[in-house]
């Protein structure tokens, strides 16, 4: 058996301006050949206006057991939301 | 269904006086509807079970492209050719999605596809079962498109974040196939005796087949209990088939066929229909490959295999030529 064609995170931008986003990952030999299969197996309908690939071994993501220290921080700094301050409504629309 | 009759690990439920303190927390995650995600901890069974599944499932989109693509040269119509060939482009799609999400749990796709070929793993029983006319497209599209969206559906929501996933995609496809299905059964139903004929033919060979899809009855199976405490089996086999005939139905009648049931009849206090069971010795004989087209569909895979070696390795050895100029360019 050989070795198996390394894979490939597939990225797509919608029509709508918006970032590009994660939809899933393929098999392919090259970036060109991901790119290629990320068309079709992706975007059948219409669903992207650029693909972003990225093997998927050059990805490093953080740890899931450090999800507590690394985001729970931040949730108790309530004051980063706007809905923490009471602006009298004489104040006017702010 | 596209999974039928996946073993989990383990002879039941384990109860949660037994449960090690990581797996406590586990149950404790799938039971407020939290995801589990490749990366998080996870029983050996669960894992285990889940490969199962979900490669008996991609299987299953592959394998299930030959009946249909048996038909794509013989389209009535351009337009029936350019829909056919579309709905089973899609099917290579939902394969491509299942096989990727199992990937995460730490299987090869290489060794997945040799247990395909080798029988290890299973495909659905409905695609051993031939595609004889257009009208089979007709049926295929609507019953049995129509049978994996009911279990595809509730699926959605399943515990392991990249089957939901791929889950979600697939029904926004699912509704294309059961549609043109349909479509083509109306247009044989309003055509010439011919065609009608053919049209309830197609259903008279369809029916029973599709009804296993859901598998034997699981209400007291141990598996299924523990693949329901896990979330990634939504409902009882009986549920579903049961939601499957009270939605196909009035369907039938509204194309002026006949379901081949004469004991089929409304039951007003359970609110459904009663309706007779498949033969269920032809569905295990089926799955243990003596249907009518299981060699050919193995045969048709392996041949694939073994045509695309050359293909495989040659575009890696040039990915791989490639990579080395570039690097001595540099
Ligand atoms: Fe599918
Ligand atoms: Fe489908």
């Amino acid at each position: 058996m050989t070795a198996e064609w390394p894979l490939w995170e597939i990225f797509i931008r919608g029509q709508h301006g918006m970032s590009h986003r994660h939809m899933g990952s393929l098999h392919a030999p090259d970036a060109e050949t991901a790119i290629r299969n990320a068309r079709d197996v992706y975007t059948r309908r219409n669903e992207g206006v650029s693909i972003w690939v990225v093997e998927a071994a050059a990805i490093t993501a953080s740890s899931p057991s450090a999800k507590g220290p690394m985001f729970d921080p931040s949730e108790s700094k309530v004051y980063r939301h706007p809905s923490f301050y009471d602006i009298p409504d004489d104040v006017g629309a702010m | 269904m596209y999974a039928q009759m996946v073993k989990s690990t383990g002879k039941g439920v384990i109860l949660r006086e037994e449960m090690s303190p990581e797996e406590r927390a586990f149950q404790d995650r799938i039971d407020a509807g939290e995801k589990i995600e490749p990366k998080d901890w996870m029983p050996a069974g669960y894992r285990k079970t889940l490969i199962r599944q979900i490669g008996q499932h991609a299987h299953s989109e592959i394998v299930g492209q030959l009946p249909e693509g048996n038909w794509i040269t013989r389209a009535p119509t351009l337009e029936r050719k350019a829909i056919l060939l579309a709905k089973v482009q899609d099917e290579a799609g939902h394969g491509l999605y299942l096989y990727c999400a199992a990937e995460t749990l730490g299987i090869s796709r290489d060794e997945m596809t040799e247990m395909l070929l080798d029988g290890r793993m299973k495909y659905s029983s409905i695609f051993n079962y031939p595609t004889l006319t257009w009208a089979d497209m007709g049926a295929v599209g609507w019953l049995v498109d129509g049978a994996a969206i009911m279990n595809q559906v509730p699926l959605q929501r399943t515990s392991f974040g990249p089957y939901a996933r791929a889950m979600i995609r697939i029904c926004k496809e699912e509704s294309f196939h059961q549609r043109q299905g349909f479509d083509i059964m109306m247009t044989m139903a309003r055509g010439t005796d011919a065609q009608r004929a053919m049209a309830q033919d197609a259903l008279n060979r369809f029916w029973y087949p599709s009804l296993m899809m859901f598998g034997p009855s699981d209400k007291d199976s141990v598996h299924s209990a523990q693949s329901m405490a896990w979330r990634i089996k939504m409902n009882t086999n009986d549920e579903l088939r049961q939601k499957f005939v009270d939605q196909t139905v009035p369907q039938a009648e509204y194309l002026g066929l006949t379901v081949p049931d004469d004991s089929l009849s409304w039951n007003e206090d359970k609110g459904g229909y009663d309706f007779a069971e498949p033969d269920w010795d032809e569905f295990f004989e089926v799955i243990s490959g003596n249907g009518p087209c299981n060699a050919d569909r193995l045969a048709a895979r392996t041949k694939a295999w073994d045509d695309g070696a050359w293909v495989r390795e040659g575009l890696l050895a040039h990915a791989e030529k490639k990579r080395a100029r570039e690097r001595a360019a540099q």
